[in-house]
């Protein structure tokens, strides 16, 4: 800027100042007070409520109840069992009806084609056996649990529940140092990280925005439910008799979700007692009014934008996923293939920490999109035990069509329940996704606060699952 | 007319004036803010105009960024753009920060400020303070069938004429009071209608000469610039950050834009 103009600039300033000396410095105040009583004028002359007020005040009933001490928690924790149950009872259903179409009949039907038309038969592996069986496979895991619970999740929201969950946790989080208002960053995140990520906008202070968004990966996100279901059914839910195996399954992935909410609260206690020290702000929230959802509406939005855009988001990763896969362990370097050498190379690393070589090398190949990490974890499980009957052969992922009978792989592939504990563990606390550290460095602008949300998360779940490991070896 | 309002709206309706685009459209004549504080229905009236299905749902501070859509309707183009609730003018947060920087610099042809009617005196905070700076405005008073239900009534010519702009009473979740909303968008963004909106608060005499005063002064050194009214109150307010807009020449940028007749935001297809 030329001296010119900055003269003139520092001139209107001095002026400015100068005229509030007149106008008086009470000016902001009057200005305020003065739109408040024209606001009261205007509303008294055109608003009119009848004198019967409704002896029975529904909302404030239900927000007596929701938003209580005794019984506010309890709610949350039984509708959010409730959620999950119905999930995983309804989901295993339609679950085998794609497996049984994508897998069983499609896929042959492909390969049957290949042959007839002549296709190479490397060719016809990486297509059909790869690429093609990586997005079947995560289109019959991942779509039916996620069309029974967005819509549910959905609903929710639209009563009007969710900022009564922020209302309950104020609490928690102020005493954590934190903004209450990240409950609702939280929640968010139940959907979408990155989603989550930018709700964070909603904080003023820019250092409890900052813990808001370092702690958002706590929140299990649409690509992580998935995992949670299918491993708490398998592992979890097989334990109990089984007329109770869902129940137990469901308050199993409860567990993990409070379990984050734990750890959201002990890191952003951490932060704002070290590196991010501060008091929390107070703000008001409001309540809305509940309002009876739109559930034709809600259950058209919530299948089609919420779960057809997770799940093509998924597939799109799959594809490349399912190729790379199959290319590694296709390709022998002295006799063994590229998989089994990195998996062996993983596996004490694995074994240290109660999970894997195969689960850490999915994780690998899986930060693009967390969505793929159990087809990716079934088909090298299936490659390293090199088991014969399932499926054709090297990196060909195979017909299950029932938990059980991924069970069996996974059992077969030297899982215990302590693998599984571990991978749900594991699933939670874990860097965030490509896109979600790409927002977080969006939204911070700072290479060094996108490094710490990446890492920490990583490095609590490595800690974790080897205590845990630990302990269980330990007890067991 | 012979069928029902909601039929006005109705995409499968082909003598209907509305045609929803969506998110893109090639050109567009009018650019329309969607503002009010939180949680009143901004995005569900965004979605019953441009067919979008922008995510909606029933808690303050759901919508951080800026949403855009357009439709078309009696022959010409308009582009929507919903901004994240805000309770006031004055307010710092980012999300509130986007939609008080688009109202005042984003030079929209009309500010449409939805309302929530069961909570019409708090909302009106607002409305005053974006009538105090534009002249093309429409009120939206949204959520008239949850008024209903509590036994509140609104009397849209009363507030009209206190106002000085038009009003429309809506339930945007049913498309009830669409058509009209879009009418009256429609004239005021042709011209068809002029309004004259209110503005009490600032007309104290000591005040007003102080403003006009400062106006003189920000005026010529800031050609281009929308709003020197609003700048000038700030000021007078002792803003901080007026101030700094001042002294790092941001605010010099932003007139910069609107002396070379750009916009803040870009018109036609991005």
């Amino acid at each position: 800027m030329s001296q010119n103009v900055q003269a003139k600039a520092e001139s209107i300033i001095t002026r400015a100042r100068g005229l509030r000396w007149q106008v008086g410095e009470a000016f902001h105040d009057r200005a305020i007070e003065a739109l408040y009583e024209e606001a009261t004028h205007i509303a008294g002359r055109s608003v009119t409520i009848s004198g019967e007020r409704p002896r029975f005040n529904f909302d404030r009933t239900l927000d007596r109840l929701l938003t209580s001490r005794w019984t506010g928690f309890p709610i949350m924790v039984l509708l959010l069992a409730a959620v999950f149950w119905i999930t995983i009872e309804l989901a295993n259903i339609p679950s085998k009806m794609i497996a049984g179409l994508l897998l069983d009949t499609v896929h042959p039907a492909l390969k049957e084609f290949g042959t007839w038309i002549q296709m190479p038969s490397w060719l016809s592996g990486l297509l059909f056996d790869g690429m093609y069986l990586a997005a079947a496979w995560v289109i019959s895991v991942m779509l039916p649990p996620m069309a029974i619970f967005f819509p549910m999740f959905t609903l929710l929201e639209d009563f009007g529940y969710l900022p009564r969950v922020a209302f309950n946790l104020d609490f928690l989080f102020r005493k954590a140092g934190a903004h209450g208002k990240q409950a609702l960053t939280m929640v968010m995140g139940y959907g979408c990280n990155a989603a989550g990520v930018v709700a964070a906008r909603i904080i003023d202070s820019p250092r409890e925005r900052l813990i808001a968004i370092i702690t958002n990966n706590f929140s299990i996100c649409n690509g992580r439910w998935p995992t949670q279901i299918l491993i708490a059914t398998i592992f979890i839910g097989a334990l109990a008799p089984p007329q109770l195996a869902g129940v137990v399954s469901a308050l199993a992935v409860v567990s993990v979700v409070l379990i984050g909410v734990f750890f959201m609260f002990m890191v952003s206690w951490g932060l704002s007692r070290t590196v991010l020290r501060g008091e929390g702000s107070t703000f008001s929230l409001e309540l809305p009014p509940y309002r009876p959802p739109r559930i034709l509406q809600t259950l058209y939005t919530s299948v089609i934008d919420r779960t057809l855009i997770v799940l093509w988001r998924a597939v799109v990763w799959a594809v490349p996923a399912g190729a790379l896969i199959w290319l590694v362990s296709n390709i022998h370097i002295g006799g063994r293939s590229i998989a089994e050498i990195v998996v062996g190379g993983l596996d004490p690393v694995g074994m240290l920490i109660g999970l894997n070589g195969v689960i850490l090398l999915a994780y690998i190949i899986a930060i693009p999109a967390n969505e793929i990490v159990i087809p990716t974890v079934l088909m090298l499980t299936v490659l390293v035990a090199k088991m014969t009957g399932v499926g054709g052969g090297s990196g060909v992922m195979f017909e299950l069509d029932s938990a059980e009978a991924t069970a069996s792989v996974l059992q077969a592939g030297g899982w215990t329940v302590l693998t599984g504990v571990n991978l749900m563990l594991f699933s939670l606390l874990h860097n965030p996704c490509s896109t979600t550290i790409y927002t977080i460095y969006k939204e911070t602008g700072s290479a060094k606060w996108t490094t710490v949300a990446t890492l920490l998360p990583v490095v609590l779940g490595l800690v974790v699952c080897f205590l845990v490991a630990q302990v269980w070896r330990m007890v067991g | 007319m012979a069928y029902p309002e909601q039929c006005e709206i109705c995409p499968v309706n082909r003598g209907s004036k509305l045609v929803k685009l969506g998110e893109t459209s090639d050109s567009t004549d009018y650019v329309i803010a969607l503002a009010g504080n939180p949680n009143v229905g901004k995005s569900t009236v965004f979605n019953n105009l441009t067919g979008l299905r922008q995510h909606t749902g029933n808690w303050p501070g759901k919508t951080v960024t800026r949403a855009e859509g357009a439709f078309s309707y009696d022959g010409s183009n308009y582009k929507v753009v919903d901004l994240p609730g805000t309770y006031s003018l004055m307010s710092t947060s980012t999300d509130e920060e986007v939609a008080r920087d688009f109202i005042l610099f984003g030079r929209p042809d009309v500010a449409v400020v939805v309302m929530d009617a069961t909570r019409l005196e708090r909302n009106l905070n607002l409305v005053l303070q974006v009538l105090e700076i534009t002249d093309k405005a429409v009120v939206c008073v949204n959520l008239v069938d949850e008024a209903e239900r509590k036994g509140i009534t609104i009397d849209d010519r009363s507030l009209a004429r206190e106002l000085g702009v038009p009003v429309v009473l809506t339930a945007a979740r049913i498309g009830r009071g669409i058509p009209e909303l879009l009418r009256s968008i429609r004239d005021v963004a042709t011209g068809a209608l002029v309004c004259k909106p209110r503005r009490g608060w600032t007309e104290d005499k000591k005040v007003k000469s102080a403003l006009d005063e400062l106006v003189a002064l920000i005026g010529p050194e800031y050609p281009g610039l929308p709003n020197v009214r609003w700048v000038a109150l700030r000021l007078l307010e002792g803003d901080q950050r007026i101030i700094d807009a001042i002294r790092s020449g941001e605010l010099k940028s932003l007139a910069l834009r609107g002396e070379h007749g750009e916009e803040v935001i870009s018109r036609g297809k991005e």
